[in-house]
């Protein structure tokens, strides 16, 4: 991604200033570049990542022993983890990063992840982009309404 | 980023068969801290992202909408890549200095904060009561103090794109953001934890994983601001930022020179 992109806003950069109105081209194969890169490391690169629990989970976890009971996974000993409740939505159909009843489904729930949360984050920014366009209508027309009074006054 | 798989590689993998909470969680669970501690830090949680919402409008025009958004798709897709750091732990990207450095503190706390309520929600990842410690610490705390860090390193990122000074300072606000996100677990354990391990055990757990943690998330904070800054430097918060600065002063500079030579006119 980066090399191509180097290229272009190099070769591009040198006779137009960045966010000029032509880069719109140029700036959306950047975006869209950048989606590519998160889709193919969580739909790909994802079945990579050590399974090995994390630094917080490895925290909780100390002074007990992970065992396997009936094909599943109980601890023993005497550690944090063992006050950790189920989660509440554990039977959800994208529990663990895993689409329910597909085997090896990592990289399918890591894909809809990434589009669930590019959806989430747009909408939210959107909204608060708009209110701010609104905010500054707004205080551009008090400016106006000022400066129109002060020039009376004068 | 795939220069992990290739180093120390974990124990064998599991068994698939699990149904233990502790399988595939890279959040805090519920239960960790009691329930007056959890509902203390969600409302600390809501009141810190009302104010992100509330500033982040000053950073968001139409341009940045569209790049703030694919940067919390990004973080959500390199925080499920966890990375060995010792014999059978591993770590992942928080994101919130990558996320400041690219879009801003306050539009990055709410790419994190987003990243955390879908895990938590679709995913089952991170306990739904104990969203209010994951997106203190992770969103907020992380979020800020690598922000705080990569402001007092702005006057070594130089250049268009930042040169090197860009790169050394997203991996040092990076790994300086991480120690302080387990630094938040710490003290909501502190305050509420369930358990009798003790405080000093934890801490000095926390704090040492999180160190090695804190440098792949450094490494890949200043790969991926670095790739993007080379790119994009105009989408790079933190450069835009050292150019405003840059030029305030310089017309500060203008205008004190200006007020010496009137001064000598008189």
């Amino acid at each position: 991604m980066s090399i191509t992109d180097n290229a272009a806003a190099q070769s591009v950069g040198a006779d137009a200033p960045a966010g000029a109105g032509g880069s719109w081209v140029r700036r959306h194969i950047f975006l869209l570049s950048f989606g590519m890169v998160a889709l193919v490391i969580a739909g790909v690169l994802s079945y990579a990542a050590s399974s090995s629990p994390d630094g917080l989970d490895s925290a909780t976890m100390r002074g007990c022993e992970t065992v396997e009971i009936d094909g599943g996974e109980a601890l023993r000993g005497n550690c944090i983890a063992q006050h950790a409740d189920d989660h509440v939505l554990a039977s959800s159909p994208l529990a663990d990063y895993s689409v329910s009843g597909l085997g090896n489904s990592g990289g399918i729930a890591g894909v809809i992840g990434v589009g669930v949360t590019v959806l989430v984050a747009v909408g939210l920014f959107w909204l608060l982009a708009r209110s701010r366009s609104d905010l500054s209508a707004r205080s551009r027309s008090d400016l106006l309404a000022r400066s129109r009074r002060d020039g009376t006054e004068h | 980023m795939n220069v992990w798989t290739g180093i120390g590689r974990g124990p064998s993998v599991p068994s698939m068969t699990s149904t233990t909470s502790t399988t595939l969680a890279m959040h805090m669970s519920d239960g960790i801290v009691n329930a007056p501690v959890s509902f203390a830090f969600a409302v600390i949680a809501v009141v810190g992202l009302t104010g992100c919402c509330w500033r982040a409008r000053a950073d968001l025009d139409e341009r940045a909408v569209p790049m703030a958004g694919l940067v919390a798709a990004f973080i959500f897709a390199v925080q499920m890549i966890n990375f060995p750091i010792l014999p059978g732990v591993s770590g992942h990207l928080l994101g919130g200095a990558l996320a400041a450095i690219l879009v801003g503190p306050y539009v990055g706390a709410l790419c994190i904060a987003i990243v955390l309520v879908v895990q938590a929600l679709l995913f089952a990842d991170g306990g739904v009561s104990a969203l209010g410690t994951n997106i203190t610490n992770m969103a907020l705390v992380s979020t800020f103090a690598g922000f705080l860090v990569a402001m007092a390193g702005r006057r070594f990122v130089a250049g268009r794109s930042g040169g090197r000074g860009l790169t050394v300072v997203s991996f040092t606000a990076a790994l300086i953001g991480t120690v302080c996100a387990a630094t938040g677990f710490v003290i909501e354990y502190a305050i509420g934890g369930a358990g009798d391990s003790s405080l000093a055990t934890v801490a000095g757990y926390m704090w040492g994983t999180h160190a090695l943690i804190g440098i792949g998330e450094g490494l890949i904070t200043a790969v991926t601001v670095t790739a993007v800054a080379n790119a994009r430097p105009d989408l790079v918060y933190l450069l835009r930022r050292t150019r405003d600065a840059g030029q305030s002063t310089e017309s500060g500079q203008e205008r004190v020179q200006a007020a010496g030579s009137e001064g000598v006119r008189a």
